[in-house]
């Protein structure tokens, strides 16, 4: 049978191929696992009998209620993505910050929390979706969000083209060290600029991120490459501008930027 | 003392009036009618609340105030949002 072409047609998802919808709701929380991530930094997890999972990328909103009910809440990146109820962050202590130096210092397992998520659909990546080539700049813990997004297209075998550019200040500042070893393993092309301090015997000496070192581990722009940024205020608005003048469409680049708290 | 982020920030908050995918709405702004996701907005947080600029002209396109029970937003430079069917 043909039908008439009337411009409009029958749109059937089938069940599995959608993007999943998850709406965001609060969920009851509880650490069940801290370790040291870095000097200043700490890995979290968090197990949420009610997460419907997330997207690689997405954040969560957590609210801490302190004994005479003063509430205080701030945005985290979730370094882990799928099904699983267990949560995974890693928090930088901001000193004079009023949140994170509790969760970096003061938090302990079976402590309870509540989270407000999973949030973002503009700042994720899905595996499978597309083989577009994928770069990835991070500065500093910007790479918490970025280093879900590696890990899910390691896990996946996805065949998308892959880079992570991660300024950090010396070595033992980098994040999740085992995980973006076996996303490079996987074929993640890694490069890591240290700013203050470089790991003996690296080829490049420790020095800022430059614009000629961010156009040397890029894609170029001709590869259409989709770009994600996260870092800074300060390392995401420098990082868009040098990609804006290397050619780059900075109106199709993915950004989130996070302030001290 | 405020902090500059960007429209991410908002998405936990604005969730229960620009739908689930609130980093994704699109916001005409008042004041130059350029149209914007709201992800990527200049947001000013401080311990009050938040607000969201806009990028070309910075008229302020989304307030939230933070209070103990509740949040009060406000839409003042956003002419029109959008929000996705899907």
């Amino acid at each position: 049978m043909t039908l008439p072409d009337t411009g409009l047609e029958a749109r059937i998802t089938p069940p599995g191929s959608a993007a999943v919808r998850r709406r965001p709701a609060w969920h009851a929380a509880t650490v069940a696992a801290v370790s040291p991530e870095t000097p200043n930094a700490r890995r979290i997890v968090l197990e949420v009998p009610t997460w419907p999972g997330n997207d690689p990328g997405q954040h969560l909103d957590l609210r801490l209620t302190a004994e005479d009910g003063y509430q205080a809440s701030r945005s985290y990146s979730i370094a882990s993505s799928g099904e699983a109820t267990s949560v995974v962050l890693a928090v930088d202590r901001v000193e004079d910050g009023e949140v994170s130096p509790f969760l970096v210092d003061a938090v302990e397992v079976g402590d309870a929390l509540e989270v407000h998520g999973p949030l973002g659909g503009w700042f994720v990546w899905r595996p499978g979706v597309s083989d577009r080539p994928v770069q990835l700049v991070a500065g500093g813990s910007g790479i918490v969000p970025l280093a879900a997004i590696a890990g899910a297209h390691a896990d996946a075998g996805d065949a998308a083209p892959f880079r992570l550019l991660y300024a950090v200040r010396t070595p033992e500042d980098v994040f999740f060290r085992t995980e973006l070893a076996r996303a490079g393993a996987a074929g993640v092309d890694t490069t890591i600029v240290y700013s203050r301090r470089a790991p003996v015997g690296a080829p490049v000496p420790a020095g800022r991120l430059t614009r000629e070192t961010l156009a040397a581990a890029v894609f170029p722009p001709d590869t259409g490459a989709l770009v994600y940024v996260c870092g800074s205020t300060p390392f995401v608005e420098q990082v868009l501008r040098w990609l804006g003048e290397l050619g780059h469409d900075t109106t199709d680049v993915r950004a989130e930027r996070f302030g001290g708290s | 003392m405020s902090t500059v982020v960007d429209g991410n920030a908002l998405a936990g908050v604005l969730a229960e009036f620009l739908g689930p995918d609130a980093s994704r709405a699109l916001l005409r702004c008042a004041g130059c009618g350029s149209i914007g996701l709201l992800a990527q907005t200049r947001v000013h947080a401080s311990p009050m609340g938040s607000v969201a600029r806009c990028r070309d002209c910075d008229t302020a396109l989304v307030t939230v105030v933070d209070g103990p029970d509740r949040h009060w937003v406000g839409f003042p430079g956003a002419r029109a949002v959008s929000t996705s069917i899907d």
